[in-house]
């Protein structure tokens, strides 16, 4: 069984139980998603689905890829994804999957991309600690010394320097599901999930037990 | 955010009269005891309310024994069970804080006359 779904995060909020916790949750908008594309062994060599999601216009989708979607003659999708799976010849194009595939009390891991930072220090970074900001220095946020002096004579490989932060692929994993909310589409994630609000997430069934 | 509003309005409870800042208060509390619920009251005067929608809360200020107990609740909670206004107070302020400092009759808040 496919346990797994894209989604939107919509952003955080806070909810109750019934004795009085209160447990902060993001919301994220889940599916429906359409399975655009089967991929079998014999005719693939790995077996998954390949599932779209989030409606668009015609004119936004390009040639090729309007080929694709009208083979099966199932609208067109924003965004594509494969999950493999073992039996997915089990599913047919077109198909729904929708967030009735989790339950409550249901752990997932999420993946999306982090919020990007743009070009960023080492302290920020890689947090590097700052130098006197007084007392005569004038090193306040540089990335300090590179290496050893004639011996090595080089900046050894994976050295911490500023540049290009966030916009990664994060994971995070064992996450409950609080609630699942079938006529919006809705899924209610304990604790944070990455990325800006209307970010793309794919939610999976947990990896851990 | 629209979503998320509505999400926030079905939790919120309407059943809660409207109290304000230096207004005394009774809060009768869910407490478990074991395995029994019973209701405890905790009456005071209430210092401020923070927040707003869903995470909105509020202080209740009282003297035990002569120590003055502060206790913030949810305003949302379910474990209150219900709120009593006993007495309406005049605040000139949102924040009640200067009543820490003063003892006995300084500590009063002017009642609101209606």
């Amino acid at each position: 069984m496919l346990k797994a779904i894209l989604g939107k995060k919509l952003g955080m909020t806070q909810v109750f139980t019934e004795d009085g916790l209160l447990i902060p949750v993001t919301v994220v908008e889940a599916g429906p998603c359409v399975v655009t594309q089967v991929k079998t062994q014999d005719k693939d060599g790995y077996s998954a689905l390949q599932v779209g999601y989030d409606d668009i216009r015609p004119k936004l989708v390009n040639r090729p890829l309007k080929g694709h979607f009208d083979k099966g003659k199932i609208g067109y999708r924003r965004y594509l994804r494969e999950f493999k799976l073992e039996n997915a010849d089990k599913f047919n194009v077109g198909d729904e999957i929708t967030v009735d595939i989790f339950s409550a009390g249901d752990k997932v891991d999420v993946s999306g991309r982090s919020k990007g930072k743009g070009y960023a220090g080492s302290i920020k970074r890689w947090n590097q600690s700052r130098g006197p900001m007084s007392h005569g220095s004038k090193y306040h946020r540089g990335p300090g010394a590179m290496s050893a002096g004639s011996s090595p004579a080089k900046v050894q490989k994976g050295r911490p320097l500023p540049g290009r932060m966030g916009f990664d692929k994060v994971s995070v994993q064992n996450l409950e599901i609080v609630k699942v909310d079938k006529d919006r589409n809705l899924l209610l994630i304990k604790g944070a999930l990455p990325g800006p609000k209307g970010t793309l997430l794919t939610i999976k069934n947990t990896v851990k037990h | 955010m629209d979503i998320i509003r509505t999400l926030e309005k079905e939790q919120m409870r309407t059943d809660l009269p409207d109290f304000a800042i230096g207004d005394t208060v009774r809060v009768f509390v869910k407490v478990v005891e074991g395995s029994r619920e019973r209701l405890q009251a905790f009456e005071g005067l209430v210092l401020k309310r923070n927040g707003g929608g869903i995470s909105e809360t509020f202080t209740v200020r009282r003297l035990s024994y002569g120590i003055g107990v502060e206790r913030t609740f949810p305003l949302h909670s379910p474990r209150i069970n219900r709120i009593e206004i006993v007495r309406r107070g005049k605040a000139r302020r949102a924040r009640l804080f200067y009543i820490r400092d003063r003892v006995g009759k300084a500590a009063k808040v002017k009642e609101k006359r209606l």
